[in-house]
């Protein structure tokens, strides 16, 4: 065991050289920026490109992020968007894939705007990720447009907010909407149970739901909530159980593969024959369930997305664009993602700036602003004009071989009745009875 | 009364499922030493590979129900048997001797490999073969319910085990491999060629791995990240039973499968801790797992 | 008793760090925060792996690190950084005395699984905490240091000389422990235990105490990241996060404390990178590296810097 042989040497030599070239080159990369052009408005859009959640949910917002984009810079929307570009500048996007946790956002986001130097930042489907990038966003001072995540409890977390906003609606008019809908369609149902991805989402749907019922439906009994770990997949202990508590109504807050893999199951060993889903992210299912659904299973979109888009221009050209580019008819996740561009264009041709708008003109534009966009007229009504109100609809699924997946039986409640009024917290609006709710 | 039933069916149905997904993983180990992180990726490989054959099969080839079950058979074996010896002539065979541990870092990497490729080979739309877990119905005992395939991956299970066991302690070839498990030297000194073994192995290992997961595929859908999911549990019920014995998986998984379904019908809080739990008090009694043989240290 | 060489390349990195501070962008700032606090927890790894053991639960402390400092300032009232880092470090420390009584049992891939399970478990207890937010986690709240506000805590800068600061007294003190008695017993233990015990040193204290050390920098390392990041959420426990400070150890190598603070920031840049340039295909990028490293310097980059002479045995 002598000396290093001149061979290997030499290798070492090479290996720490290149690695050194490396580590400089990578540093110097680091602190030089990305430039860009002062005729292109350069949007960050994060969403999940990886995990569970890219197939239902990121890859979908992602595409249709695609269509809207190609759509804007040629100027080919229906009014009032028909104009080129935002601001008649060119949109640029930059995508950046949302898994890795919050900490992991928090640090991509700072990059995107201080590395990146976009002008803007539309994302963010986890609660989790939405909850953390909030402060940041307020902190960097830069227009953010949350699209998707579901929480109640964003703008709690980030009271008075300048540079927040969020075009979607969140868990508490899912499940509020969902109670009424039971209400009005399945009023003799007695029993209820609940099947729930045990996270944050889960946790927090059941609760809002079941506060919901015992004012809507106080005689229903809760028989029984089962709890699977998220991406389990594999139901069969809970869907026993389920069967031994015998439900009329099962409500469940799954999505993506879990929802399918549940129904599917759950459908085979004739569950669903005995009790009616009612799935608050069904929508996103509506175009895969095929006959594993059963005919009733009643289904939500988080709103009027998705199937549940309203007859107008805009959702015609959508629906039949992204079909085009993408092979499907868009679900709800990539509505949402148009809404979110549409309410940017919105924001960005209003502003009344030359050349670029700041995220303080974008801002003071959407606040409390009503746009049009694919799901109907959005009314940025709450939060202090940051929060998006908008109806929350149902309805039941039907699925024949010859004429394909449609929803029956839709209703819609208006965005004053499954919303709290602004300032309010959301749980005690509940139990105090919906106060000021108005659902005419 | 009805509850207990529910438990035993649901339990046994569980652990007959995690003996599938475990068995490769204690063979590989049993032999080879190497505790492969990337068994969930061949979980998934496998899974998807079903998927997507059954899909192609459904669109138009046909709906027989056992030709389905066939090219769930040959597709997940043959991916699994072809990614293990890639994976193992690739890659592993520069790393023998090495540090146990860097071994288990080594398949950490190849699982982070894995993934992307599975990605960029099929993409992350949601494949959902439910055609064979559709045509093979129900059976009703009572109030509760069984479907036929669950009964069927019973079936399944049940056969490998034994399957295994009889290769292991009646053909030539198994006992060659028991030898190498209790001393490998030795074995190469007797003139037992190690590493073709070890290929074999490991490409067995991997295509129980596969098909586990094709088996699966109807029951679920199959997406991005199904097989980071199965890793750790797979993981708990080896070590539990003892890492590197197929009896022990079994009792393992047994007895997973049977705490998962008392906690889930009858303590639902518990059920994200209930398999850590069970590991770690079995690992308090039996330092080795249930049947893990305690090796002697050299000195 | 003067600085080695070594240790006065330290202390003159951490000037030089400092210094730059006031120039280089925000994120670069942040970034290196990261780096720091992750190498924190990563030097825990480290001090396990030289006494042979992996562990896959370095998560767990990280965790309560982060979580001590969160629900410091939500529940408790408590401002200070310094105090809130403490608490996470007395906790961890007496959970860790707890622990270390029953892990130092095990060895090898029973360690690394116990570990694992572990922090498992604390994850699925925060899962099912839905006043902590769940899997949502909850927000850290303004923070100050001593005497100076940070102008809301999530000034950069502060947080990033803090962090400095703190790393550079970790590194210092783990450089003298590497080279003390019970130093060298750990990488003793690491070539055979049992002999180590013949001589007469218990290697269950030695495990024992090692285990404790990288619990409580384990910790030190959570509460600088939640402190930077201003969010605390349960996948800190994930066992795939002490998955990545496993890598960035063998990226670094076991041979010095700086290797580990370099590795760190190499990890994150080019993960960094990585999800920028391919957002499809990261993964991919990182499980690359992570085996080009295993073959090409299995004792890490640090081993294309130094130089042993090896004598003829």
């Amino acid at each position: 065991m002598g000396h290093i042989t001149p061979q290997a040497g030499l290798r070492r030599k090479l290996l720490s050289t290149a690695t050194s070239i490396a580590l400089v080159s990578a540093g110097a990369m680091g602190i030089s920026q990305a430039t860009h052009a002062a005729d292109t408005f350069k949007v960050g859009l994060v969403t999940f490109l990886s995990g569970g959640a890219s197939g239902p949910f990121g890859v979908p917002a992602a595409q249709a992020a695609e269509t809207v984009i190609k759509a804007i810079n040629a100027g080919e929307l229906p009014a009032p968007y028909d104009s080129a570009g935002v601001n008649g500048l060119q949109l640029e996007s930059v995508v950046i894939d949302e898994a890795g946790g919050p900490t992991k956002q928090v640090e991509e986001y700072r990059n995107l705007v201080q590395r990146q130097n976009v002008n803007a930042v539309i994302g963010y489907i986890s609660s989790g990720d939405c909850l953390a990038v909030g402060p940041v966003a307020e902190e960097m001072e830069t227009f953010t447009i949350a699209f998707d995540c579901g929480t109640p409890r964003l703008f709690e977390e980030v009271e008075n907010p300048t540079y927040l906003f969020r075009t979607g609606l969140d868990a508490v008019a899912d499940n509020v909407g969902a109670a009424h809908y039971l209400n009005d369609a399945k009023a003799d149902a007695e029993r209820l149970a609940g099947i729930q991805q045990n996270y944050a989402w889960g946790q927090d749907s059941w609760l809002d739901f079941t506060l919901a019922m015992e004012q809507l439906m106080p005689d229903m009994e809760i028989v029984d909530n089962q709890t699977p770990q998220i991406f389990q997949g594999n139901y069969g202990t809970e869907i026993s159980a389920l069967q031994t508590s015998r439900p009329d109504i099962i409500h469940s807050s799954m999505w993506g593969g879990d929802m399918e893999a549940f129904v599917a199951q759950a459908s085979v060993r004739g569950l669903l024959d005995q009790a009616t889903a009612i799935l608050t992210t069904g929508e996103s299912g509506l175009h895969r369930f095929k006959d594993q659904a059963p005919n009733g299973t009643i289904l939500g979109g988080r709103g009027p997305f998705g199937g549940f888009m309203p007859d107008n221009d805009l959702s015609a050209w959508f629906s039949k664009a992204y079909e085009a580019d993408h092979g499907t008819p868009p679900s709800y996740p990539a509505s949402k993602m148009a809404q979110a561009l549409l309410g940017l264009k919105y924001a960005a041709d209003n502003s009344g700036a030359e050349g670029i708008p700041t995220s303080e003109q974008l801002a003071a534009t959407l606040k409390g602003a009503s746009f049009e966009s694919v799901s109907g007229t959005v009314d940025m009504g709450l939060a202090g004009g940051h929060q998006a109100l908008q109806p929350m609809l149902y309805g039941e699924y039907h699925y024949s071989a010859d004429t394909g997946p449609e929803l029956r039986n839709v209703r819609a409640y208006k965005g004053e009745c499954v919303s709290p009024p602004d300032g309010k917290d959301a749980q005690e609006w509940i139990k105090a009875g919906f106060p000021g709710a108005d659902c005419n | 009364m009805l509850t207990v039933w529910a438990i035993l069916i649901d339990g046994l149905i569980y652990a007959s499922w995690l003996f599938l997904v475990a068995a490769g993983l204690t063979v590989i180990y049993g032999v080879m030493r190497i505790l492969n992180m990337a068994h969930g990726s061949l979980y998934a490989l496998g899974a998807y590979a079903a998927a997507s054959a059954l899909g192609w099969y459904y669109n138009g080839v046909g709906d027989q129900l056992w030709i389905a079950l066939a090219i769930i058979t040959v597709c997940a074996v043959a991916i699994g048997a072809l990614a293990g010896l890639i994976m193992e002539r690739g890659v592993l065979r520069l790393m023998y001797g090495r540090d146990e541990v860097l071994m288990l870092i080594v398949t950490f990497a190849m699982l982070l490999i894995l993934e992307d490729v599975m990605k960029l080979i099929w993409g992350t739309t949601p494949y959902f073969a439910y055609q064979p877990y559709a045509a093979m119905g129900r059976f009703n005992i009572g109030v509760l319910t069984v479907s036929g395939y669950q009964l069927m991956v019973v079936g399944v299970s049940v056969a490998v085990g034994l399957a295994l066991w009889f290769w292991l302690e009646r053909t030539r070839v198994g006992k060659i491999l028991r030898s190498i498990i209790h001393d490998r030297e030795v074995s190469e000194a007797m003139g037992v060629n190690v590493r073709r073994m070890f290929t074999i192995t490991f490409m067995i290992g991997a295509a129980l791995g596969a098909i586990a997961g094709g088996v699966t595929a109807p029951i679920i859908s199959v997406v991005p990240g199904v097989g980071v999911e199965v890793i750790v549990v797979a993981f708990a019920v080896v070590v539990t039973g003892g890492l590197g014995s197929i009896t022990g998986a079994a009792i393992g998984a047994l007895i997973v499968g049977l705490a998962r379904a008392v906690s889930i019908h009858t303590m639902p809080e518990l059920e994200l801790f209930i398999v850590y739990a069970v590991m770690a008090t079995v690992l308090i009694f039996r330092p080795h797992g249930l049947f893990g043989q305690a090796v002697a240290r050299k000195i | 008793m003067g600085l080695q060489k070594s240790e006065i390349m330290l202390v003159l990195a951490a000037a030089a760090i400092t210094l730059l501070s006031f120039v280089i962008p925000d994120w670069l700032a942040f970034t290196t925060t990261l780096a720091i606090a992750s190498a924190l927890v990563v030097l825990g790894v480290v001090l396990l792996m030289r006494a042979g053991l992996v562990s896959f639960g370095q998560g767990l402390y990280y965790c309560i690190g982060g979580y001590a400092v969160g629900m410091g300032g939500r529940f408790l009232g408590i401002n200070d950084a310094l105090l809130l880092i403490a608490m996470g470090v007395v906790v961890t420390v007496a959970l860790a005395m707890l622990l270390g009584l029953l892990l130092t049992r095990y060895r090898e891939i029973f360690f690394a699984m116990l570990t694992l399970a572990f922090s498992m478990i604390l994850y699925g207890i925060l899962v099912k905490s839905q006043n902590l937010g769940s899997t949502d986690g909850f927000g850290v709240s303004d923070w100050t240091l001593l005497w100076f506000d940070p102008d809301g805590g999530k000034g950069s800068k502060t947080v990033l000389w803090l962090a400095t600061a703190v790393g550079l007294v970790v590194a210092l003190f783990l450089n003298r422990y590497f080279g003390s008695a019970i130093g060298l017993a750990c990488e003793a233990i690491r070539e055979n235990e049992v002999r180590v015990e013949y001589m007469g040193m218990s290697r269950r204290q030695i495990l024992y105490i090692n285990y404790v050390i990288a619990a409580a920098i384990g910790s030190i390392g959570g509460s600088l990241t939640s402190l930077a990041a201003g969010h605390v959420d349960p996948t800190m426990a994930y066992w795939t996060i002490s998955g990545e400070f496993v890598f960035i150890a063998l990226l670094g190598g076991t041979g010095h404390v700086a290797a580990s603070f370099i590795a760190a920031m190499i990890f994150i840049m080019v993960r960094t990178y990585a999800v920028e340039l391919f957002p499809n295909s990261w993964q991919m990028i990182l499980g690359i590296v992570l085996l080009l490293i295993i073959l090409f310097l299995p004792k890490g980059i640090w081993s294309l810097f130094t130089r042993r002479r090896r004598v003829g045995s």
